[in-house]
């Protein structure tokens, strides 16, 4: 996440998108560029080509369960999708997402938002707001700790900032 | 108060007395496991950028499975630089072409009860049969192990999953988990522990116990176990690990449960899960007769040397079906050398089936035995999602692998029970 409220236009899935679906097994040994442009093409074949920067991917209960691939976020990132949000997540896409600085956000109204909807999002207060609908929904805040590692762009650079600062300290 | 199984080994690991579920601790990582596609071909970079070395070789374990045989450049440099990464930096497990890290692990004694471990791999939990706290993690997660010996976790409450009564004649730990699948739902334990327990637990093999946990993943559980008793500890003794402790590794008699869950074994029968979910599970008369164009008896789910021999009790003295090919890949090559040895492959063999090297192949849609638009497989695999095995509109059944043996043998789904009755009555 690039600042703390963004705004872009919802793409939107069912229950338990599968990490398959995600990042597809035929096309794992690729670039990250070729994977994403076969991601979730088994639910929507037009989705890679039409997702653009800033947009949201929207899901129901269980997003990204399966495979601990996290090419299955990467690709995600890759696309420029902003965050994930969904009613539930399968445990490991939910870590494998803010280790790649990819924000999940559950959501209990996802429910409610439709494709083409365009959102605003604000991961700190923890609100997303649909201003197709003029709904706003509240989601689960990512703890600041967490949102700090998404914001520098996941684990690794997180972890480079981290040790960069213990060399100056030394 | 006490505590589950689980609550004691994540205790033990962040060098604490007592963890209650909920609280965020920190854990000293006791095994951590990649394969080639999550492993060095991912991490090495990510290494070489923090300038960081792994906090412990003899802590590790690689193992080749995906990528293999190498069917093509890209897939040949993959497992290359697996080897190089591991030569460079004195891995000595390192099991290359061997068979699937999951299984590979307790074959090779890595496992012991009350252990704590990672692998970069989803179905790590299939430690859990062996009495360990194993989960999978992502590429990323599995470089900041690697570089501080330390996971941080949220500690997962347990359900406790019984399953009293006996398994019938051939029905299979698979169709505990398809039914699991359907009745407890793909999301519902919600990154929680599945213990198994119960009379059909006990009285089944370290392989049959491994189904369990390693179909946990498809619960959406973090990781799912089962605690050691005279089995463990005898398979462990057959795998070259004597530890005097093992079976003392058990949940407290009032431990505290988020949910217990009862189910009758002797009332189950033969599951098929319907495309394209797990969950899509059902007594196997209710897809009698769909036409398959391929049966599959692979991965660390379903081609342990239990599975090769359920086939082989099916296939002994029939034939696959002309307009069906059932593809075989034991899920390692010690399971290969053992199913030789007792006249098993031979079965298999004999009844028309193609054998494949060791590795996870076509259930994860890499390498050997893919589909194609509209063709329809059986598998003994864990994972039916659309478009995992191959192309996008092709359509997977899971069952276990007598159902999978049977269906070759009739080309469409059959139940394997009357084959087997059969059998006996011969």
């Amino acid at each position: 996440m690039n600042a703390d409220r963004r705004s872009g236009r919802a793409f939107v899935f069912g229950d338990n998108v599968d990490t398959d679906a995600l990042a597809p097994g035929l096309y794992m040994k690729g670039s990250i560029e070729t994977l994403a442009r076969h991601c979730l093409e088994a639910l929507d074949s037009g989705f890679a080509g039409a997702v653009r920067p800033g947009d949201f991917v929207v899901g129901g209960e269980n997003f990204g369960m399966g495979s601990s691939r996290e090419q299955a976020a990467m690709v995600l990132r890759q696309l420029g999708v902003e965050a994930v949000i969904a009613r539930s997540f399968a445990g490991l896409f939910f870590r494998n997402c803010l280790n790649l600085g990819l924000a999940p956000l559950e959501c209990a109204g996802a429910g409610s938002i439709q494709s083409g909807d365009v959102l605003t999002v604000d991961p700190v207060a923890g609100r997303i707001i649909n201003r197709s609908r003029a709904q706003t929904y509240s989601c689960v805040p990512i703890p600041d700790h967490l949102l700090e590692m998404v914001k520098d762009g996941g684990l690794l650079p997180h972890l480079a900032k981290k040790l960069e600062r213990q060399r100056d300290v030394s | 108060m006490g505590r589950t199984l689980a609550e004691k080994i994540i205790a033990r690991a962040a060098g604490r007395d007592f963890v209650q579920p909920g609280q965020i601790v920190t854990c000293r990582v006791d095994l951590a496991m990649v394969h080639d596609s999550s492993g060095p071909r991912r991490h090495k970079a990510m290494l070489e950028q923090l300038g960081a070395k792994p906090w412990d070789v003899s802590r590790i374990v690689v193992v080749t499975d995906h990528y293999v045989p190498a069917f093509d450049a890209e897939s040949a440099a993959i497992l290359d630089l697996t080897r190089r990464w591991v030569r460079d930096e004195g891995v000595a497990n390192f099991y290359d072409m061997e068979g699937i890290c999951h299984v590979i692990l307790p074959e090779r004694g890595h496992l012991r009860p009350g252990m704590f471990a990672v692998g970069g791999d989803s179905h790590s939990p299939t430690a859990g049969a062996w009495g360990c706290f194993m989960f999978g993690i992502g590429a990323t997660e599995m470089c900041g192990v690697l570089v501080t010996g330390e996971i941080w976790l949220k500690v997962p409450p347990t359900h406790l999953v019984r399953w009293n009564g006996r398994l019938g004649e051939g029905v299979a730990a698979k169709d505990i988990m398809l039914a699991l699948c359907r009745d407890v739902g793909l999301g519902t334990v919600k990154y929680g522990v599945v213990e198994y327990t119960g009379s059909a637990v006990a009285a089944s093999s370290m392989a049959e116990r491994m189904v369990l946990t390693n179909m946990s993943a498809e619960l959406g559980a973090q990781t799912g176990i089962i605690a050691p008793d005279r089995v463990t500890v005898e398979a462990l003794a057959a795998a070259g690990v004597s530890v005097p402790e093992a079976a003392s590794w058990q949940g407290d008699a009032d431990a505290i449960y988020a949910k217990v869950w009862e189910f009758d074994a002797s009332a189950l029968v033969p599951q098929v899960a319907a495309p394209h979910s797990p969950a899509n599970a059902a007594p196997v008369g209710d897809h009698r007769g769909v036409k398959i164009d391929q049966c599959y008896i692979g991965a660390c789910t379903g081609a342990k040397l239990d599975d090769l021999r359920m086939a082989a009790s099916i296939l002994r003295g029939r034939k696959v079906a002309r307009g069906t090919r059932l593809l075989v890949a034991p899920a390692s090559q010690r399971i290969t050398a053992a199913a030789a040895a007792d006249g098993t492959l031979a079965a298999l063999a004999e009844a028309g089936a193609i054998l494949m090297p060791s590795g996870c192949g076509a259930c994860a849609g890499y390498g050997a035995g893919v589909l194609a638009e509209r063709e329809v497989c059986l598998s003994s695999t864990a994972r039916n999602f659309k478009g995992r095995m191959g192309h996008s509109d092709s359509l997977v059944y899971l069952g276990s692998a007598y159902t999978v043996a049977a269906s070759a043998v009739t080309g469409r789904i059959t139940d394997p029970r009357p084959m087997l009755a059969e059998k006996v009555a011969a």
